[in-house]
Parts: C-alpha cells; structure tokens; sequence
C-alpha cells in the first residue's frame, strides 16, 4: 500500500485553491452532488428522527422509573417510638435514598383525590380513619426496589409492603429491552447510511476516475488530489444535514407546543426543546460531515492506487 | 537524457510487450517511434513517464533510476515529462485556462506566474483568444493544441505524444507539427510515436522501429518504411 504523504508545509494559498476547488465540483458535477446530497438528507432525517424517539422513550422511562416507590404500611398499633425506630431502620438501608412519613389523614386524602368525585364518599370516613400510617420510601437505585422491599418486610411493625411488584418487574424489563433494541436500530441507521452514502459519493467519483488519472499525468501528488475532493465530501455531508436538521428543529418544537397544550398528555414529557433539539442537531450535522468526508476520501483512495 | 538498457516488459497477464530494448535519446532530439499496432510503441513512451514499470532492465530518464523511484516521487518526474495523447485527455468540466493552468497549480506556483505563463503558452500554441472556452467547445485540432499547451507549459524537459495526430485531417496534423517543432527548437526533447507516414517521411528526424518489442531500426533523417 502506498503511503499517504502528509505535506505539513502546505502553502495557505494552496489550501485555498483546495477549498476553492473542493466548492466548485460540487455544482460542477451538478445532478452528481444532487443524488449525493439526497441520500444523506434522507438516511439523516430517518436516523435524527429514531435516535429523537429513542432517547425519548428512554427519558419517559426513567421519569417512570424514579417514581417507583415503595410504601411501608405501619403497624396499626405501633406507638410513636416504635415509628421513629422503624424509620431509623429503614434509613439505614443501604440502598435507600429518602423516607417520607405519610399519616393515615394524608393517605385517605390522596385516595378521595385519586377517585375523583365519587373519592368524596371516602371523606366520611375521616373521623375514624382505618388506614394506615405510612413511609413512603423511594431506592437510589430503581432495580433495587424488590429486594429493599423485601428486606423492609422483614422489620418490626410493618403491616403490609407494597410496591406493585408485577408492573415494576415487567417495566424494567421492558425499559431494558427497549433501550437495546433501540441502540442496535441507531447503529444499524448509522451502518447503512454510511454505506449508503459513500456508494453514490463513490459512483459520483468512479464518473471521474478518468479525471483523477489526468490529474496524476501532469503530476499532481496524491495528497493534492485528495484535498478537493475531502472539502467536496464534506461540503456534500453539510448540505445534507440542512434539511434534517430544520426538520428536527421545526419538528420538535411544533411537537412540544402540541403537547403542552394538551392536558391529557402532561404525563408524556419531552426531553426540552433547548438543549436537546441543538444536541441532536449537532449530532447530526456531525454524522453528515464524517459519513461525507469519510465516503469520498475512501473512494478517491481505490483510485490513487495506480 | 532516455537510457534504455536491456529493458523487458511482461504484462501480468503473460503478454511479452517488450524483449530487450537498449536505447539512448539525447537532449534537444525529436524522435519518431514507429512500428505495427501491438508491436511495444505504447509500452515503450509508458515507460518514459512511468506509467508501467519494466520488469527487468533499467530505464533511466535525466540521471534519475525509474526502476528505484520511489511511488512517491513519481508526480515530480511527470513534472518533467510532459504528455499528449490521441484521445487529448483533457478536464472536460475545466475551462481552455483551467485545463492549462491545472499543470502549474500543482506545483504552488503564485496565481501571477500561473497568469502569465498560461496566456504565454496558448499564445504558442494560438489559442489566447479560446481561453474561456470548454474543450468540447473547440475542434479536435484545437483540443490537441490545449493538450500540448498543457505539456510545455511548466517546461519540461522532454515531451511525450502517443499519436497525437491520430484522430486529426491531414491540415490540422500539420499545424500540430509545426507546434512540435516550435517547441523542439526550444531544445525540449520530443518522442512521437505515430502511424502516419506521411509526417514521418516529409519531417524527416531520427526514426526508431519496434517490432515485436525489440528495436529493428535505428536511423537520423530516417523513413516510415512500411506499407500503409
């Protein structure tokens, strides 16, 4: 294999010429720079809109997640003492990160509130109150909750744990299955739009292999060859990220707007417009470059091989 | 200047294009390669400018060992030799200039220099006024005149045509001609391989013959010496 030969001297006239060069071949070879460019805004738009979706869900998920909690019904006879020491012991746990008392008044409370109107008849009951006290207690980490609710099953004065033991399990297991998959999918979009790019970058450069040798004739080096066509690349791949990234820009903030508006869908929260729309944006503008770069210097590379 | 010694050329897929050519072209000459198609012209000018590689035998071109030159430095011997073909190759999306001018851009020369030397050349070669125009935009003889432009513009110090007046009427090659030795008289030494008769014998120089990759004649002032 030939040595790439690396000119540290290179004169700044000369990379001008190069940047120059690079931007004219872009619309001189015309309907070849369209196609090129077509095919990274379509493989961009598919991968900033799934990698959008992905990280998405997986906020939803965690915001899911962190509210998972476990809620500790005390022992109706408990005196205040015994209360006290069953919050020390639960505080101790390890994997604990906070601990919240909830009397049996603010338990019904939230139980009328959670029933609506009909939660009213639950009212009644607030002079002899049957519920429990309670300690609302939530994990440093979510997939610890089982096992600390085991443990705090196990301490004196405890009635009953609860902590929706099925949702919670198939939750996770769900999130975990979903963020894989999810990440497989991005790299898989990543693959092919590489692929997929530096073919029709190739094809545009295969029209013009004759070019190349004519080039290498009057005795232009490898690396004055290669610089052209390096800009052209990554011209290619910025022209292509404009129409995904206003996509994504526009896109996401009409969606957001969408979405506050509509009560019944507070629970679904977006990842903020600012930053993460910019992040994703830059993302992509930087895909487009490496995939633009990256697929004309490998083509120019095959024919600089003589 | 061209040293050939003992030089052989087999092709990688068996064909023997050249069988031991000894050779030595001084300074300042112009000489016609002649011989039938398929008898080693092609491979033999390739040689001068490094396209093939002889396989055994040593081509040696101004004191320089092509057989030890390094991949590396093969663009700065091309700068040295210039190159004209039948077929012209230029830069069709490149402008008469920017065809010419693409020869001194790749040695960094100042957009001044590159000016004046390109509007020199092409006055040599009587194409100032075409300047802006496209290759296809001009005749066949006009392109080979771009071309040849092209080849001398950064004064090397031989030049190479490999039939360069094969696609042209007999008037334009003439005119070629003429360029040629304008240019020789300038004491650049030119190797023309050529299937044209009647160049050979009407300017007459030093002709060399290969048949069946070996050289069968060697003479000054020499003539075509086969049957159309």
């Amino acid at each position: 294999m030939m040595k790439t030969e690396v000119n540290t001297a290179m004169k700044l006239r000369t990379m001008r010429r190069h940047v120059g060069e690079g931007t004219k071949n872009v619309y001189r070879n015309g309907w070849m720079s369209v196609a090129s460019i077509g095919a990274v805004t379509m493989t961009l738009a598919l991968v900033g809109v799934f990698i959008a979706i992905v990280l998405n869900l997986n906020e939803i998920a965690k915001t899911i997640e962190k509210d998972v909690e476990i809620k500790v019904l005390i022992d109706l006879l408990a005196t205040e003492e015994e209360i006290e020491e069953l919050r020390e012991e639960i505080d101790e746990l390890p994997t604990v990160d906070s601990i919240r008392f909830a009397s049996n008044d603010e338990e019904l409370l939230s139980l009328a509130e959670s029933m609506g109107e009909q939660g009213e008849a639950w009212l009644l009951y607030q002079q002899d109150n049957p519920l429990n006290h309670a300690f609302i207690v939530q994990t440093i980490e979510p997939t610890d909750t089982e096992p600390t609710a085991d443990q705090i099953e196990e301490f004196d004065f405890v009635d009953k744990v609860n902590f929706g033991k099925d949702v919670v399990e198939n939750m996770f297991k769900f999130n975990k299955f979903a963020r894989n998959v999810g990440l497989v999918v991005i790299i898989g979009l990543v693959l092919t739009a590489i692929f997929l790019i530096s073919n029709t970058i190739k094809l545009t450069i295969m029209a013009r292999s004759k070019e190349i040798g004519i080039m290498k004739l009057v005795g232009a080096t490898n690396g004055f060859i290669r610089w052209p066509f390096f800009v052209e690349g990554m011209l290619l791949g910025i022209l292509g990220s404009v129409i995904p990234i206003s996509m994504i820009l526009f896109g996401y903030s009409y969606l957001e707007n969408l979405l506050r508006d509509q009560i019944h869908f507070r629970v679904i929260e977006l990842l903020p417009f600012n930053p993460f729309a910019w992040q994703l944006s830059l993302v992509i503008l930087a895909i487009g470059t490496f995939i633009g770069v990256w697929g004309s210097v490998m083509s120019v590379r095959k024919f600089l091989k003589v | 200047m061209i040293k050939m010694k003992d030089v052989h050329k087999k092709y990688k897929n068996g064909v023997s294009a050249l069988n031991g050519i000894d050779i030595h072209i001084e300074q300042g000459e112009f000489v016609y390669i002649v011989g039938p198609s398929g008898a080693g012209k092609s491979t033999f000018i390739k040689l001068i400018y490094r396209e093939e590689k002889a396989s055994q035998g040593s081509v040696v071109i101004n004191g320089i060992n092509l057989s030890k030159l390094k991949e590396k430095k093969v663009p700065f011997l091309r700068r040295d030799v210039g190159v004209i073909f039948q077929d012209f190759k230029l830069l069709n999306k490149l402008t008469v200039y920017e065809n010419v001018a693409y020869a001194l851009e790749v040695i960094e020369e100042s957009p001044k220099h590159i000016r004046k030397r390109v509007m020199e050349v092409l006055d040599l070669v009587g194409l100032k006024h075409k300047a802006r125009f496209l290759p296809d935009e001009l005749s066949g003889g006009e392109q080979q005149r771009v071309a040849i432009a092209r080849a001398i513009v950064n004064n090397p110090i031989i030049v190479i045509a490999d039939e360069p007046t094969g696609n042209l009427d007999p008037d334009t090659s003439w005119e070629i001609m003429n360029t040629f030795e304008e240019i020789n008289s300038r004491g650049t030494t030119i190797i023309m391989a050529t299937h044209s008769r009647e160049l050979v014998n009407t300017l007459k120089k030093r002709v060399i013959a290969i048949e069946g990759g070996v050289i069968v004649r060697d003479e000054d002032r020499g003539e075509y010496g086969y049957e159309a």
